[in-house]
């Protein structure tokens, strides 16, 4: 004979929320961060097809982790609440406040009236005209909807990737910079068995804050190559003692390492970056 | 324009779950109307969810009794628009006045406008109405693109355009008559291509040229005698700024380069590199140099008697 059981709310919720986490737990993590020019997303992805990282509107991106169908279905109703606002009123009436809100609705209601929690989450960037005005929103599964200044970390582990990013963000960083940045966090210990990214793994798009219209662009094949090549001079510039030996980042070379690196970013001397990237016998 | 307001929809963005696409109350489906979509154009989306934003949709019912109003032949109406292939494009002008009845309405009117970024669109007929179709046709373009990840193809557009055209039939028979004229580059072919309409729809391709409003006439016959295959773009510009002038000179709805207010036509081009609106003082330039040709021989260049 059955016996039919209960179970308290609570006990319910929280079964339910550590369904979704350790979901969105399990995938890789994908990183979104502000840089001079507009707002950088990168996502370990080898799908070419099936994007992690999307176009919403004008100014606005989206990007998501979890399982696709979810995430997929969250998008479209964010292009499709998007587009009718703004046809609605006006193509300035869509912010991304409005898109991540109508999302928390969702995925709250999702979370408490549905068996099934969805296991995604995502976040909705909005690129402004000033880099004051940008603006990075997640929001989880439960319908939780967080402001992330500057920079965000999220899904798979996502408390690692964002302790590496936090060590390599700064305001005003170029684009080659942000994404050595974004590069050295999503290869943070813990986060996948890999820890160097070859292009055909990664899913890279920004919203440029100069451009009119549509800000939303991809950054695919040739131009990634280029971005990476850029980042790894930029990364190797920046840690001028981190190629010798294999040296784990470590303070005896603290002295030269500041100013060593102050010029080095600089436009001059970058044929003599890969000759300083070997034991620091720089000329200066 | 509609909103939540008026009975077109039940409240901010829920929709009627009837009529939302999805399947209403299986266990677990999310609650708003944007969910599990069938279909990614935005017009459709839009006939189901809030029927009363679609262009000319909300016809009151005194109208539609009788016969065309005062009212509504005395809206700004837009006027012509030519369009002409070139080599490697498409280029499409469009004159500046708007007229209602038989008053100047506006004299500085836009009617060419981008709808993608390999395709343009003109329309002549009622001011308003077009207005609304450009808009619509132009968040429905962009829609499929982000939902499905690619653009249409040329002929998709072209077709796409035919339902929305053939939706107003209603309010057209009414008087609301808008036609579009719709040009764009082929990425596959390599070449620009035409596709015009009537009030029921369309498309119908049209090779080499074509120009649509009340100045129509004119401006295809003028360039029927400038048109040469292959034209470069810059000679193509200047043919359809000449076929405007045509134009103007014998349709008094037709505007021609208003020389003391510095109005002059708007020309864009479509071509591999994309759309390209002409900035307004390379406009004022071709406009000058037709003035200048019309001030020595006022109906324009002749052609030759026989091919040669």
């Amino acid at each position: 004979m059955s016996m039919p059981f209960y179970v308290s709310p609570e006990q319910q919720m929280r079964d339910k929320a550590d369904y979704a986490r350790k979901g969105v737990a399990r995938g890789r993590s994908c990183v979104v961060l502000e840089y001079a020019g507009g707002i950088l997303m990168v996502a370990p992805n080898s799908s070419s097809a099936l994007h992690k990282i999307s176009e919403i509107y004008d100014r606005i991106a989206f990007a998501a982790v979890g399982r696709y169908n979810e995430y997929e279905n969250l998008r479209k109703a964010g292009v499709t609440y998007a587009d009718i606002t703004g046809y609605q009123f006006d193509r300035h009436d869509v912010t991304a406040r409005g898109i991540a809100n109508y999302y928390a609705s969702n995925l709250g209601t999702i979370f408490t009236e549905s068996p099934k929690p969805w296991e995604v989450e995502i976040v909705v960037a909005e690129v402004g005209t000033q880099p004051d005005d940008d603006q990075i929103y997640r929001i989880t599964f439960d319908g939780s909807v967080t402001d992330e200044p500057g920079f965000v970390a999220f899904g798979g582990q996502a408390d690692q990737v964002s302790a590496a990013l936090k060590e390599h963000y700064s305001e005003g960083m170029s684009l080659s910079e942000a994404f050595a940045a974004a590069l050295s966090a999503l290869s943070a210990p813990g986060n996948g068995e890999r820890t160097e990214f070859v292009a055909s793994q990664l899913e890279v798009a920004i919203l440029e804050r100069a451009r009119d219209h549509r800000t939303f662009r991809r950054i695919r094949a040739a131009r990634l190559e280029e971005l990476m090549a850029e980042a790894r001079s930029a990364s190797d510039a920046a840690e001028p003692d981190s190629a010798p030996e294999g040296s784990p980042p470590s303070s005896p070379s603290a002295p030269s390492a500041p100013r060593d690196s102050g010029p080095a970013t600089g436009p001059d001397p970058s044929s003599s970056d890969r000759g300083t990237g070997l034991g620091g016998g720089s000329p200066l | 324009m509609g909103s939540y307001l008026d009975r077109s929809q039940s409240g901010p963005f829920a929709g009627d779950p009837r009529m939302s696409g999805r399947v209403p109350g299986a266990a677990g489906s999310p609650p708003a109307g944007f969910m599990n979509r069938q279909t990614s154009s935005f017009t459709d989306f839009l006939a189901s969810h809030s029927p009363g934003l679609l262009p000319g949709g909300t016809v009151p019912a005194e109208v539609v009794q009788g016969t065309p109003g005062q009212a509504i032949r005395d809206l700004p109406h837009a006027t012509t628009i030519v369009a002409a292939a070139c080599d490697g494009g498409v280029v499409l002008a469009g004159d500046r006045r708007a007229t209602a009845g038989s008053m100047i309405a506006k004299r500085d009117v836009e009617k060419v406008f981008r709808s993608d970024e390999f395709s343009a669109m003109g329309y002549a007929g009622t001011g308003s109405v077009g207005i609304e179709f450009v808009r619509l046709f132009q968040v429905e373009l962009e829609h499929y693109e982000k939902m499905e990840g690619r653009s249409l193809s040329l002929e998709g557009k072209a077709n796409r355009l035919a339902f929305m055209v053939r939706g107003n039939l209603g309010a057209a028979m009414q008087g609301l008559v808008v036609v579009p004229l719709f040009v764009g580059y082929d990425e596959d072919s390599g070449h620009g291509r035409i596709f015009s309409y009537d009030v029921a729809g369309g498309p119908y391709e049209e090779s080499r040229f074509y120009s649509i409003g009340s100045g129509s006439l004119f401006a295809r016959g003028a360039l029927k005698k400038l048109y040469v295959d292959n034209m470069p773009p810059r000679d193509a510009v200047l043919a359809c700024v000449q076929a405007l002038y045509d134009a103007a000179d014998d349709d008094s709805a037709t505007g021609g380069p208003d020389l003391t207010r510095r109005i002059f036509p708007v020309v864009a081009t479509v071509t591999a590199e994309g759309f390209r609106k002409l900035p307004e003082a390379e406009a004022e330039q071709v406009a000058q140099e037709v003035v200048q040709s019309r001030m020595i021989r006022p109906d324009g260049p002749s052609a030759p008697l026989l091919n040669s």
